[in-house]
């Protein structure tokens, strides 16, 4: 019996603390991150929380935002999401109960979209850094995001080919499994072939797969002018020391998945010489990004990724609609962010025009000497 | 002797609650959320325990029987019925969500029941992948992007509803006759064999009552976030379903009602201890097991689930 009560007393006292939850204190502005720190790509989550922690330190060391005439400290609340849907949502559900003004989150477009249907429903302004999968947007008020999509991507791409590397013929290899990769391959296909151009093999794998000798032997068979790996930067060079290996010599490229600097460290010389298309090039950059450059390497000693740069303009475009709002409310701040023409930011200029998709440009990296190094620039 | 008159009272309370609180707003949206992820685990955990803990078998595929009844529900109300129509339909859709799961569990239980213990383990575990697979496969359905369009049909008072429908099924199912005969498949299929017990058509029928349920889930899941994907239904899906099975105890729905709801709400509750929460949490799994090596109800039920004549055997042993 004693066990008993002992149980039931456990479970009273978790839901207990549960509803104690704090009730929202006004006087500061609250923003809410919702970020992958555990799960499957922590890199990302990591790299989120630090630009997030940077960009309002700052607001913070300078006093607080100003907002109607009157400064507001901006608090921060952070929430891991696992890398999973389920707990994207609930995450989501607990800032917006918590009172936050903004959500900035989730990263991968899985854990964003739950994450957006959650902000949309409570409507509560949501900024995506790097959700790039045009569902989280679509047909949604209060959702935004700070990256261009994959449809445009795969534009960027496809015309770099034809215009750039003046292919003809171009081959694809990605990964079957994965919302992004497949997204950016079709496009690039359709984009290419519209324009009169052969994709001459359309190879796949799945996640995980380390072997990739059967689809680039059949690549090279297909004798196409290039190559296009748009997946992520742990299995490029996999696929990129193999396609040599079997004597594959013409360009290769990819898309924004690459831009981790552990590419090159697992690369090596393989990796020389080859592009892909991307958010920004650090060494081009407005004095804006490069003073984010010198403050982020400062602050975690390593040179800020997309996701970094992404986060941080997330909340540059946060902090720019809160002020132009002029008031502490969501409905404000959502009318505000949507009619934003102009924000000068880390990785471009963005506008919004209707729809929670930015309009901003891409840039082309290439990679030499073992560096990203700017090659040149897709406007949309 | 009426002595079960308040165990419908509670019942008939906690569901006009669950109407009542989130409807005056009295519990927040994060909290309805957390409650629906509570009562969602608890069928997948009670349903996974049947196989895992009455019958002794070791399936680890029942996040794929959860993605059948998620993906056909959802495409029932996105694309089949009309979207005022929802709301009334959403019991209809639920359960051929679980019909279609039951189906899949029909035809994975034939030649699998073939085998046993571990090799059943990989059966089912090889049969999540083909789900996903599959799935991510389909461009129809969205393929790896995933589905979406749904419109928010579950609430607190339909988990807890399914909930309730959950335990009855099984706690029913478990102590009649069927029941038994699982039970004695778990202690010694030869002897059971013995004893007249059809092991083969028991373990089906259990198997397909246990995806059935799984499949009910799948669909409130579906409708609580209003996006599925190949990805949430892997194998750490299932994984998680099996911690909370084992957490709770086998053989022992309270068991599985208390490893779901202590799993799912120590998980929230740990959230502000950030990255820690997955170092501290499964910790406290690892003191529990250690302490409680059969899980909080190993074998042992709680008494206002027993049928009243164990009770009554169990008071007439006891004294």
């Amino acid at each position: 019996m004693f066990k008993k009560v002992a149980l039931l007393l456990l479970v009273l006292v978790l839901v207990g603390a549960f509803v104690a939850c704090a009730p929202p204190v006004p006087a500061e502005i609250k923003i809410g991150v919702n970020a992958e720190l555990t799960g499957g790509i922590p890199v990302v989550g990591a790299s989120c929380k630090n630009a997030a922690e940077m960009a309002v330190k700052e607001v913070n060391d300078a006093g607080g935002l100003e907002v109607g005439g009157r400064k507001y400290k901006v608090t921060l609340l952070i929430e891991d999401n696992e890398d999973k849907a389920e707990s994207a949502a609930a995450a989501a559900q607990k800032l917006n109960t918590a009172g936050v003004l903004v959500h900035i989150g989730a990263n991968a477009s899985r854990n964003a979209i739950p994450a957006s249907t959650v902000c949309e429903d409570a409507k509560l302004p949501m900024i995506s850094p790097w959700s790039t999968n045009p569902k989280t947007t679509a047909g949604k008020k209060y959702v935004f995001r700070a990256c261009f999509i994959d449809d445009f991507q795969g534009v960027v791409a496809a015309k770099f080919a034809i215009n750039e590397l003046k292919a003809n013929t171009a081959s694809v290899l990605y990964d079957v499994a994965s919302e992004y990769n497949k997204g950016i391959a079709e496009i690039f296909k359709k984009t290419f072939e519209e324009a009169g151009k052969q994709v001459v093999a359309f190879e796949t794998y799945t996640t995980g797969d380390k072997d990739f000798s059967a689809q680039l032997t059949k690549i090279r068979a297909s004798g196409a002018d290039v190559l296009f790996l748009p997946n992520y930067y742990s299995e490029v060079p996999l696929q990129v020391q193999q396609a040599h290996k079997l004597g594959y010599t013409d360009t290769i490229f990819g898309s924004d998945s690459w831009g981790n600097l552990e590419l090159i460290d697992l690369c090596g010389a393989d990796c020389e010489g080859l592009f892909f298309t991307t958010h920004y090039a650090p060494d081009i950059a407005t004095p804006k990004a490069q003073k984010f450059i010198a403050d982020y390497e400062a602050a975690y000693g390593k040179t800020p990724d997309d996701v970094a740069a992404l986060t941080y303009d997330a909340f540059g475009l946060a902090f720019q609609a809160i002020q132009a709002a002029g008031k502490i409310d969501r409905q404000a701040v959502r009318d505000a962010l949507a009619s934003i023409t102009k924000y000068e930011g880390v990785t471009g200029t963005m506008e919004f025009r209707g729809t929670g998709d930015p309009v901003k440009s891409a840039v082309i990296i290439q990679i030499k000497n073992g560096k990203f190094t700017y090659y040149t620039s897709a406007a949309p | 002797m009426n002595r079960r008159w308040w165990l419908p009272l509670i019942l008939a309370l906690l569901f006009l609650l669950s109407i009542l609180l989130p409807h005056f707003g009295i519990l927040n949206l994060y909290l309805q959320q957390v409650l629906m992820y509570v009562g969602i685990n608890i069928i997948l955990t009670i349903s996974l325990n049947l196989v895992n803990g009455y019958m002794g078998e070791f399936s680890v595929g029942h996040a794929g029987f959860m993605a059948i009844g998620a993906y056909i529900s959802s495409l029932l109300t996105v694309w089949v019925f009309p979207k005022s129509w929802g709301p009334f339909v959403f019991p209809l859709v639920l359960i051929l969500g679980g019909l279609g799961a039951a189906l899949a569990g029909l035809i994975v239980a034939f030649p699998s029941f073939k085998t046993r213990g571990d090799y059943l383990a990989i059966v089912t575990l090889a049969f999540n992948m083909i789900i996903k697979s599959v799935l991510e496969n389909i461009e129809a359905i969205g393929g790896p992007r995933g589905f979406m369009g749904m419109s928010k049909l579950t609430n607190v008072a339909w988990v807890y509803v399914w909930v309730l429908i959950t335990i009855f099924a099984i706690r029913n199912f478990v102590f009649s006759a069927y029941g038994r005969g699982i039970l004695s498949i778990r202690e010694d299929e030869v002897a059971a064999e013995l004893v007249s017990v059809n092991t083969r058509q028991t373990k089906i029928l259990a198997f397909v009552i246990s995806s059935f349920f799984a499949g009910i889930a799948g669909g409130l899941f579906a409708h609580v976030l209003q996006f599925i994907n190949p990805r949430s239904f892997t194998i750490l899906k299932s994984t998680d379903v099996l911690v909370m099975v084992y957490l709770g105890g086998i053989g022992s729905i309270m068991g599985s009602i208390l490893g779901a709801s202590i799993y799912t709400i120590l998980l929230e509750l740990l959230r502000p201890l950030g990255v820690w929460r997955w170092v501290v949490g499964p910790l406290l799994l690892v003191i529990l097991m250690v302490t409680r090596p059969r899980g909080i109800m190993g074998l042992r039920e709680a008494r206002w689930l027993l049928p009243a004549e164990e009770v009554q055997a169990d008071a007439a042993v006891t004294s």
